[in-house]
């Protein structure tokens, strides 16, 4: 006989099965795993035509963060849409309600498995990006793994948003495309920020995907390429912006995901 | 701060009201005003015609949805704003499945073991309703009847002090529905609430303590069986010999309380006293040498209720009853 649940213990549940899910929908793993590899071969080549553009690029800091932004995109973004719907039409989320989980944790507890895969897959491409790349150790850890966080709660919070509009898994791929290509395009994915005009670089800092990804290159370089590079106490003030901007954006994603996901298929 | 003198219902809801969509006409309330009782340790049974309201009220009370008018308690708690405190108590199993298909039986059990607090070992709750052999079966390999058996182990995990049932024997082959009431049978002898909504009126019948018969989002008749029978009358038909002619039922004797219809030859007679009237109709028909053809004479059953109260309303549809 087992004794009280526990948060903890609940989301474990749910993150074993939900794992068990991913590891069986080939489709998921297949856009999880080999994904990102494409788009970030295909960065290499758009991020050296931008150098030419632009003197002074930082090819390789625009390439590593580039690669995590497109990894947890897919990962977390696309394939938590994926999976939020699917549970949704299978009553699966329904019937979880019936049971003593929160619907938070319902919703993180589903996330766990996506969350997990994107963080190991940004681990490997740090340290594999370090080792090949030659790259110099992160200057401040703390606002890195802050970016993370940050990156995973807002896509997880979109994710429920975005699979409110999403009536079955086969339309997932369209009601996830607006987010993917303004984050692509204008969060530094594929055309890096100071490449383009300063004015159009300031709106860009203001898209929901832009500061999260900031602070990892921030975080990492000491810089986001915008200014000269800083120490550890000088990343705090040239990070203090995308923070903040990174949290409410966190905030009003987690608001209107929990305000408007849906339980069940519309009658 | 509860009155003591009595125990309180298990399940109580009061003026409840549901409604889809906005208000006005473009809405729907499926729920219009419902008051219901259910006692610690009854069985109670919620029947009623596709759409009238039945999973609606079962969502509500279950806590899934709050109702846009009225009051619910079950276990003296707010089912939707004290979810967290009275989930680990109860039981729910859906009119609809809600597991996903790619995980086994056994693995699908695991999670909800998790999910569930003092959780019976997963291979007890599957050995209850019989399910232990396919364990290592994913769950869309199942039978429709294998899946409703999977939901209802994983009802029965938390050993609830309510179980909510919606529909638990549809889809069952009638072995396993035996095997299903059962088991309902041997949890409410253990002390359990069991509340099922079904359109299986034998099963209502067989199963429960009391029930309510659900029309148009409103409980239009309520108790034991027999006092939902009591209302109904029982009924008599037979047919005349054609040597009587059409007018023969002029000469039947006066029957004081039955109901008479004509319809040819067939006589159709409804009556609160079967076996008084019976009696003179028998006796009618010694005296005068008639011999009834296919005679019938029944008590009034569930169905016939429940059919006569889904036609009460129903103005085109006058002559249902006698289909029953």
């Amino acid at each position: 006989m087992t004794a009280a649940t526990t948060p903890a213990g609940r989301l474990l549940a749910l993150g074993r099965a939900e794992a068990t899910l991913l590891r069986r929908n080939r489709t998921a793993m297949f856009m999880a795993l080999a994904l990102p590899l494409v788009l970030v071969a295909s960065m290499r080549s758009v991020l050296d035509a931008a150098a030419e553009r632009t003197p002074g690029l930082d090819v390789n800091a625009n390439l590593v963060v580039g690669s995590m932004g497109v990894v947890l995109l897919i990962v977390v973004y696309c394939n938590l849409t994926s999976a939020y719907t699917a549970r949704r039409s299978d009553l699966v989320l329904k019937r979880l309600r019936t049971g003593e989980a929160t619907d938070a944790e319902i919703l993180l507890g589903t996330a766990v498995p996506s969350i997990g895969l994107a963080l190991t897959q940004c681990l490997l491409l740090g340290v594999g990006g370090a080792l090949l790349l030659d790259l110099p150790a992160p200057v401040n850890p703390l606002l890195l793994v802050a970016g993370l966080a940050l990156s995973v709660a807002l896509l997880t919070g979109l994710a429920a948003l975005s699979s409110a509009v999403t009536k079955t898994v086969e339309t997932a791929g369209i009601t996830t495309l607006p987010l993917l290509l303004v984050a692509q395009l204008g969060s530094g994915l594929m055309l890096p920020l100071e490449s383009l005009p300063d004015s159009v670089a300031n709106v860009c800092r203001l898209l929901p995907t832009t500061p999260a990804l900031q602070l990892l290159r921030i975080g990492w370089f000491g810089t986001d390429g915008s200014g000269p590079t800083e120490g550890f106490a000088g990343t705090w003030s040239q990070g203090a912006t995308p923070l903040l901007m990174a949290a409410l954006w966190t905030g009003v994603a987690a608001w209107a995901g929990h305000r408007w996901f849906r339980w069940e298929p519309r009658r | 701060m509860t009155d003591t003198s009595r125990p309180r219902p298990a399940v109580e809801a009061r003026g409840l009201h549901r409604r889809y969509g906005p208000s006005g006409a473009a809405g729907f309330e499926a729920v219009r005003g419902l008051d219901l009782s259910v006692a610690r340790g009854e069985l109670f049974a919620l029947l009623g015609t596709n759409g009238a309201g039945k999973t609606s009220t079962m969502e509500v009370l279950e806590g899934l949805a709050a109702p846009s008018a009225g009051e619910v308690r079950v276990l003296g708690l707010d089912p939707a704003r004290e979810r967290a405190a009275l989930r680990p108590r109860i039981g729910i199993m859906l009119q609809e499945g809600g597991f996903p298909g790619e995980l086994t039986v056994a693995e699908t059990g695991r999670c909800w073991n998790g999910l569930t607090s003092d959780a019976r070992a997963v291979d007890e709750a599957l050995d209850l309703v019989g399910l232990l052999p396919r364990r290592t079966v994913r769950v869309k390999q199942l039978s429709g009847g294998e899946r409703r058996r999977l939901d209802l182990a994983m009802a029965l995990l938390g050993r609830p002090e309510v179980l909510f049932l919606d529909e638990p024997s549809t889809g069952l082959d009638p072995e396993a529905r035996a095997s299903v009431w059962r088991l309902i049978r041997e949890l409410r002898a253990a002390g359990t609430t069991v509340l099922l909504t079904t359109h299986y009126l034998e099963e209502a019948e067989e199963l429960a303590d009391r029930l309510a018969i659900m029309h148009g989002g409103r409980v239009v008749a309520g108790g034991t069986v027999d006092e939902v029978l009591a209302d109904h009358p029982a009924r008599i038909s037979f047919e005349l010999p054609e040597r009587s002619g059409p007018h023969a039922s002029l000469d039947l004797p006066a029957l004081p309380g039955a109901d008479l219809r004509i319809d040819g030859r067939r006589i159709t007679l409804r009556t609160t006293d079967l076996q008084g009237t019976l009696t003179e109709l028998l006796g009618w028909a010694a005296r005068h040498r008639v011999a009834l053809g296919r005679l019938d004479a029944r008590s009034a059953s569930l169905e016939e209720a429940f059919l006569a109260i889904a036609a009460s309303d129903a103005a085109t549809l006058p002559q249902i009853g006698r289909a029953a």
